[in-house]
């Protein structure tokens, strides 16, 4: 009973957050939904029966005990009997409803099967300590966008993740839009989502992955095609040598520490092991979500990303006050 | 069979030894020793299981205080009450400690102590092996507290998965010290498990076939047959770890053809077993108890103790519920969800028969009773989590996020830490001869009972909104703070619960009032016993004619056990037919030598491979000092 009043109100769609099951915002999470919503229905009513049988013995228990009191050893059979045929009608209705939700969970792994059988779009996610690498698979090498710690679907059709790990396992969970499926070295699993809303949704690692588990977020944009086709072109963008105020720090980009680990596109700088930087500005938010996107974060991360994210594998590369301030300036023109 | 001596020779008792008399011969035989040394070499079954149990409880508080520690960090978005590294060995303690060092040992304690006290013999089965048990316990306990009070406590998880646990991402000593204490706890379970098989086949007293056991005792039979079968894999699994780790094999290693989901797999094919050797042994505490004070036989022996086995049974069949994400065929997961699912029968089945016993009995509310109420209101809804859970669909959703985290706390708290509370104040007065506080006790339910709902419950609402297990910090701004909030709160309500409990065992233990023999008029041979039992247990041992020997008016004994040296009767296994009398060893302080030797063994096997070779002298030396033949083989196993 309690159940249900806490927990019913809640699932009413359209008052949950970015980052919950209640979302259903896919026809993955929809179908899961209305699965969990039979069960709940199922658990409500059972645990109700459950209580109130057990109510009713207390109290009659009460009563007896005022009437009479001593040892009892074992009652007669002839008493017992309802009992017995109470048992099995009890054991053999549970039986039945475990037959029916296993029914029900059978329908909806195939209409998952189904919802994701044909997917236009494929892309590639990959698990790191403690960040997401991001690639739009394309026929075409240079149409292929790299990304890291964000994910844009479009609206109305099925898109493809293929999950991989390059260290630990992870576990790839868009709570909005689906469940969530492990990245395992060494294996190769997928997960189809099909967005029915346009939204922001927040993303999160699902399986313990070591010191910072907990700020690795993914931020995930669903919108329109014609907007994903934008943000698309954009991406392919490359980002050459800049001249004027941001040249400075460009410089410092190159020949610092930053550009073995980064890579930005249309420069020298290729390092492979780290967050792709190409359009790092137009990110919603910094390292795996720890820090939402602004001048003062930026500059707060690259001056010590150990304070911000302990254990990260972003070493602290020493700048003076105004190499870090020509650093973030540069870092803002990647949009 | 040569006799030294005419077998009438020997002193035995009878109608003509019987009363006082009797008591001080079999005291004289059966008492541990004076002093410490006495403490050290004691292989008395109520002194191993006090040992036990005492441990259990400090190893509890030391898990409550990390989880404590654990939610004053969650009680709000992005605290630094805790770092990330200091918080992810905290997490991993407070599991491993739960799991390991509390929930299966203190079972074991109770059935140590009350098992050769229900079944009616003198100690148990394997006596020093029970000694060896405890000091290993003791050992892997200590070296887990020491190694994390000087931070190389593990971080990778209880359950620490490969490759994050691996000699690549968790480079020191902090997940050797894991797998090592691993290994020490899974020796002290096993030869418990061994020990209680053997004496709950070979010890019950004459009379007592299989269909007349207690259902405790049917519970730790089981129990016992789980760890032999389950303990193995996580042995395995944690020894290739070790081996990966410290001598540079690739078993897990998936770039040189190794296999993180191995150590899923034999993890789990222990760990999902594990939860019901913590389960069935409450539910044997929930029979007991319900029948006390109903006053009637429990409704449906039969059925509990079938769907005991059952339960048993199906657990080895549904250990991949836990990898439901992790991509394996979609064919095969249909199996264990069915598997998981039908698990479910066997428990509705004892919660069924718990409350037909209360409804056709005459039930007394003392505390014990409250508690086994409080155990069905909260453990039915973990068991329907549970059916949840082993729905793939929804699993994806709510795996490893704050739901999961609120069910197995209904399923372990509700579903074993409540009836535990109850079956220790229901045994009190046989464990110290005092009665605990009557008042104190409701109190502490109460609290408890409500404390943990607030605690727990809206885990279920924080997880669906997509809170994930194991996190440090969490942002603001998600829905979570509140909820969060009220589980912090609660938690320290259901902590000082926890604390007025034990202060009402100290207090009881002190100034309680006197415990007779049986106090609550229980039907068990261990009611028969003094409270506290002498060393010996029962002075004649007691031949039962049907489940509830101390509700008869008739209560037989046999005669004729030596009473100067350590003698008990074994009987046949199915029957309890009179088979041999055996002797039963005396104390000895060889079984501590052993633990110590395989404790430096162990201990600096996780700096040099030599260890295991070298350190193999010193426990070889003390297992052949242990088994040394002492005198002249027993005279006499005289079949009767």
């Amino acid at each position: 009973m309690k159940r249900a009043a806490l927990i019913l109100p809640l699932l009413a769609p359209g008052c949950a957050g970015i980052q919950s099951a209640n979302g259903r915002d896919a026809v993955q999470g929809a179908l899961i939904g209305r699965l969990f919503d039979v069960f709940l229905g199922v658990a409500v009513v059972v645990y109700a029966l459950v209580i109130v049988y057990l109510a009713l013995a207390l109290l009659r228990g009460r009563r007896h005990r005022r009437r009479e009191s001593g040892l009892q050893g074992e009652p007669a059979p002839s008493l017992e009997r309802p009992w017995r045929i109470g048992l099995i009608l009890f054991a053999s209705a549970t039986a039945l409803i475990l037959f029916g939700l296993a029914i029900a969970t059978w329908l909806t792994d195939r209409a998952l099967a189904k919802a994701g059988a044909e997917a236009p779009l494929e892309v590639e996610v990959i698990g790191n300590q403690w960040w997401w690498e991001v690639r739009y698979q394309d026929p075409v090498a240079s149409r292929i966008v790299r990304t890291a710690n964000e994910l844009h679907l479009p609206v109305g059709q099925t898109t493809r993740l293929t999950l991989k790990s390059n260290d630990v396992i992870h576990s790839m969970w868009i709570p909005n839009l689906s469940g969530k499926q492990d990245m395992i070295p060494g294996r190769e699993s997928d997960l189809a989502l099909h967005p029915t809303r346009t939204g922001t949704f927040r993303a999160q690692c699902a399986e313990f992955c070591g010191m910072q588990h907990a700020n690795m977020a993914l931020d995930v944009t669903v919108e329109s095609p014609a907007d994903f086709r934008r943000w698309y072109e954009a991406q392919l963008v490359p980002q050459p040598a800049p001249g004027g105020a941001a040249a400075a720090g460009y410089a410092i980009f190159q020949n610092r520490q930053c550009a073995s680990c980064h890579a930005v596109g249309g420069t020298p700088a290729s390092g492979q092991v780290a967050p792709d930087l190409t359009h790092v500005a137009s990110r919603n938010t910094i390292a795996a979500g720890a820090l939402p996107m602004s001048r003062e974060n930026l500059a707060r991360w690259v001056s010590d990303p150990q304070a911000v994210k302990p254990g990260n594998n972003m070493p602290k590369v020493p700048l003076s006050q105004s190499e870090l301030g020509a650093l973030v300036a540069y870092l803002e023109t990647l949009k | 069979m040569s006799e030294e001596r005419p077998r009438d020779d020997y002193l035995r008792d009878g109608p003509n030894l019987t009363g006082a008399e009797l008591d001080a011969v079999l005291d004289e035989t059966w008492r541990d020793g004076p002093g410490l040394m006495g403490w050290i070499r004691s292989v008395d079954h109520k002194s191993i299981g006090k040992r036990y149990l005492v441990t259990a409880i400090v190893f509890l508080g030391l898990g409550g205080i990390l989880a404590a520690l654990m939610r004053i960090q969650l009680s709000g978005p992005g605290h630094h009450f805790l770092g990330p590294d200091r918080y992810n060995q905290i997490f991993t303690m407070h599991g491993t400690t739960m799991m390991f060092l509390f929930a299966v040992p203190v079972m074991d304690a109770m059935a140590i102590y009350l098992v050769p006290l229900m079944i009616g013999t003198r100690n148990t089965a394997f006596p020093r092996l029970n000694a060896f048990s405890y000091w290993m316990y003791l050992a892997g306990g200590t070296l887990l507290w020491v190694a994390f009070v000087l931070n190389v406590g593990p971080d990778a998880g209880w359950f620490s998965y490969v490759p994050l646990a691996g000699p690549e991402y968790s480079p020191g000593k902090r997940v050797d010290i894991w797998a090592q204490m691993v290994t020490f706890t899974e020796v002290a379970a096993l030869a418990v498990a061994v020990s209680l098989t053997a004496t709950i086949l070979k010890k019950r007293a004459p009379g007592m076939t299989l269909a007349r056991m207690p259902i405790f005792v049917w519970a730790i039979l089981i129990v016992s047959l789980m760890v032999i079968l389950s303990m193995p894999s996580v042995a395995l699994a944690s020894s290739m770890l070790l081996a990966d780790r410290l001598v540079g094999t690739q078993f897990y290693n998936s770039y040189e053809l190794g296999d993180p989901l191995l150590w899923q797999h034999l993890f789990w094919f222990f760990g999902h077993p594990e939860v019901y050797i913590i389960f069935l042994p409450a539910a044997g505490f929930v029979s007991e108890i319900v029948q006390a004070y109903t006053g009637r036989q429990t409704f449906g022996y039969t059925t509990i103790v079938l769907a005991l086995c059952a339960t048993g049974l199906l657990a080895f069949g549904l250990w991949v519920h836990h990898m439901f994400a992790t991509g394996l065929p979609r064919l095969g997961y249909a199996f264990y969800t069915a598997a998981s699912m039908a698990v479910s029968i066997p428990a509705g089945i004892q919660i069924f028969c718990w409350i037909a016993t209360i409804w056709t009995g005459r039930p007394r509310f003392m505390v014990p009773m409250l508690w086994v109420v409080g155990f069905i209101v909260t453990f039915v809804i973990g068991g329907l989590t549970g059916v949840m859970l082993a729905s793939v669909p929804i699993d994806l959703q709510v795996h490893d996020t704050y739901f999961v985290v609120a069910h197995f706390h209904y399923v372990l708290i509700g579903g074993a830490v409540f009836p535990l509370l109850g079956a220790i104040t229901y045994w009190f007065p046989k464990f110290t001869g005092r009665m605990m506080s009557e008042g104190l006790g409701k109190v502490s339910f109460w609290l408890s009972f409500l404390s943990f709902q607030g605690t727990f419950f809206p885990m279920h609402i924080v997880g669906i909104e997509g809170m994930p297990r194991r996190v440090y910090t969490y942002p603001a701004g998600m829905g979570w703070d509140t909820l969060n909030l009220i589980s912090s709160i609660s938690a320290f309500v259901f902590a000082g619960s926890v604390i007025l409990f034990v202060a009402n065992m100290l207090l009881s233990m002190r100034g309680g009032e006197q415990a007779p023999d049986n106090p609550w008029g229980a039907p068990g041979l261990e009611w028969k016993a003094a409270s506290p039992p002498r060393p010996y247990n029962h002075a004649h041992i007691p031949i039962v004619l049907d489940n509830t020997p101390l509700w008869n008016a008739e209560q037989p004994v046999a005669y004729g056990l030596r009473v100067e040296d350590r003698e008990l009767v074994l009987t046949t296994v199915l029957d309890a037919r009179p088979d041999l009398r055996e002797p039963s060893p005396e104390p000895t302080a060889w079984p501590l030598i052993a633990a110590l030797a395989t404790t430096v063994m162990f201990i600096s096997s996780i700096f040099t491979p030599w260890a295991v070779a070298i350190g193999s002298v010193p426990i070889g030396v003390a297992l052949i000092a242990w088994f040394w033949p002492k005198g002249p083989p027993h005279p006499d196993p005289v079949i009767e």
